[in-house]
């Protein structure tokens, strides 16, 4: 299994989603870090900012850590509390998912 | 960036699938096909998957594969699949699982992969393969058309929630044609059939390639959500 600490997770996800404000062209925005709201109330992303996110970090853990992960999987779309509200909530479920598939 | 346009057709050991896969050869794409068995035939640009097209991870896999090897994605075709002709009170619920299994569940997993690719460069042409047994309402057919009507629908829901990223969603619908989908059926109920075409002729290779072609070409960019019934259906 590739070791993939909490904090290259944080990073890969400000950079993903730092590309993808970068395409919806939102150039006037707060510097990004774990705390950001992705989705939701006072999120940074719409629900199409939030599926190219999505893809854009499933993509990036292939590639890097050649994991193959689902992040929208069923359980992920029926939690009360969303994985996707900020960054640091996806990356530990990334971590839960990873440990799951992977540990 | 690889300059040649990338297209992905599945079931292209045999039939409209392999005709399909030569015609994006001879219009110089590169392509990718699948099937569960091994390929059959080779070509120079060609490359063949044994993958199950209701298979989630072998899917995935191989669309992560193509993506990692040509770092684009312009075309997919939903062609693989098999029919059933019975009538429905002979039908056991297994052949609706599987007919549903490979044209609705193969569909939306072959799509869903192939866009996450396509959407990176804001363009994409996904064409799925229905038949005239949907608008026929063909008696026989239950499993198989029940199959292939939800196909068209998820065509034009795909066409709605992907035309942000630039991919258009069609199908086509061939009417009877010479494949081993049909060795089995009695001539007289393809002729039954052929009879309530606008054209009483069987299908040819040719018809459907040439509709993917034209869908697939750039200027066909806005044509989507749409689906083409061949034979006057
Ligand atoms: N021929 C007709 O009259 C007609 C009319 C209307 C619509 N269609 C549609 O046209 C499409 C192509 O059919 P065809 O006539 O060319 O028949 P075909 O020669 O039997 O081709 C079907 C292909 O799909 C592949 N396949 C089947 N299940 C698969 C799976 N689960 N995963 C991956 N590949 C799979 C088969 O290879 P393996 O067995 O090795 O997997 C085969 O290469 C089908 O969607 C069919 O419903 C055909």
């Amino acid at each position: 299994m590739p070791a993939v600490t909490r904090t290259e997770l944080v990073a890969l996800i400000v950079a993903a989603t730092d590309d993808v404000l970068d395409t919806i062209g939102d150039e006037a925005r707060a510097p990004l870090d774990e705390t950001t709201r992705l989705f939701g109330e006072g999120g940074v992303l719409d629900s199409m900012g939030l599926v190219t996110l999505v893809i854009d970090v499933e993509q990036r853990l292939n590639s890097r850590y050649a994991l193959t992960l689902r992040l929208a999987d069923e359980r992920a779309m029926s939690r009360r509390s969303s994985p996707f509200r900020r960054i640091d909530t996806l990356a530990d479920y990334i971590l839960t998912l990873i440990s799951e598939h992977h540990g | 960036m690889g300059d040649r346009p990338v297209a992905f057709v599945t079931g292209s050991r045999t039939g409209l699938g392999r005709a399909l896969a030569e015609d994006f050869l001879r219009r110089g794409y590169a392509v990718e096909g699948c099937s569960r068995s091994p390929a059959e035939w080779t070509a120079d640009g060609y490359v063949h998957h044994e993958a199950d097209v209701t298979d989630e991870s072998a899917v995935t896999r191989l669309v992560l594969d193509i993506a990692r090897r040509h770092d684009r994605l312009d075309v997919a075709v939903n062609n693989a699949g098999g029919a059933s002709m019975n009538h429905m009170l002979l039908t056991p619920v297994a052949t609706l699982d599987r007919l549903l299994a490979t044209h609705v569940r193969g569909t939306f997993l072959v799509s869903r992969e192939c866009a996450k690719v396509m959407q990176h460069r804001k363009s994409g042409r996904i064409v799925n393969i229905s038949s005239v047994a949907v608008p026929l309402r063909l008696e026989g057919e239950a499993a198989y058309g029940t199959a292939k009507a939800a196909v068209e629908h998820l065509t034009r829901v795909m066409a709605r929630e992907f035309a942000p990223f630039g991919i258009t969603c069609n199908a086509v619908a061939p009417a009877p044609t010479d494949t081993a989908l049909l060795r089995g059926v009695p001539p007289h109920k393809i002729e039954d059939i052929l009879a309530r075409l606008a054209l009483h002729r069987m299908g040819r290779p040719e018809d459907v390639v040439h509709v993917v072609a034209f869908l697939t070409q750039p200027a066909s960019a806005c044509i989507t959500g749409q689906v083409i019934y061949l034979g006057g259906a």
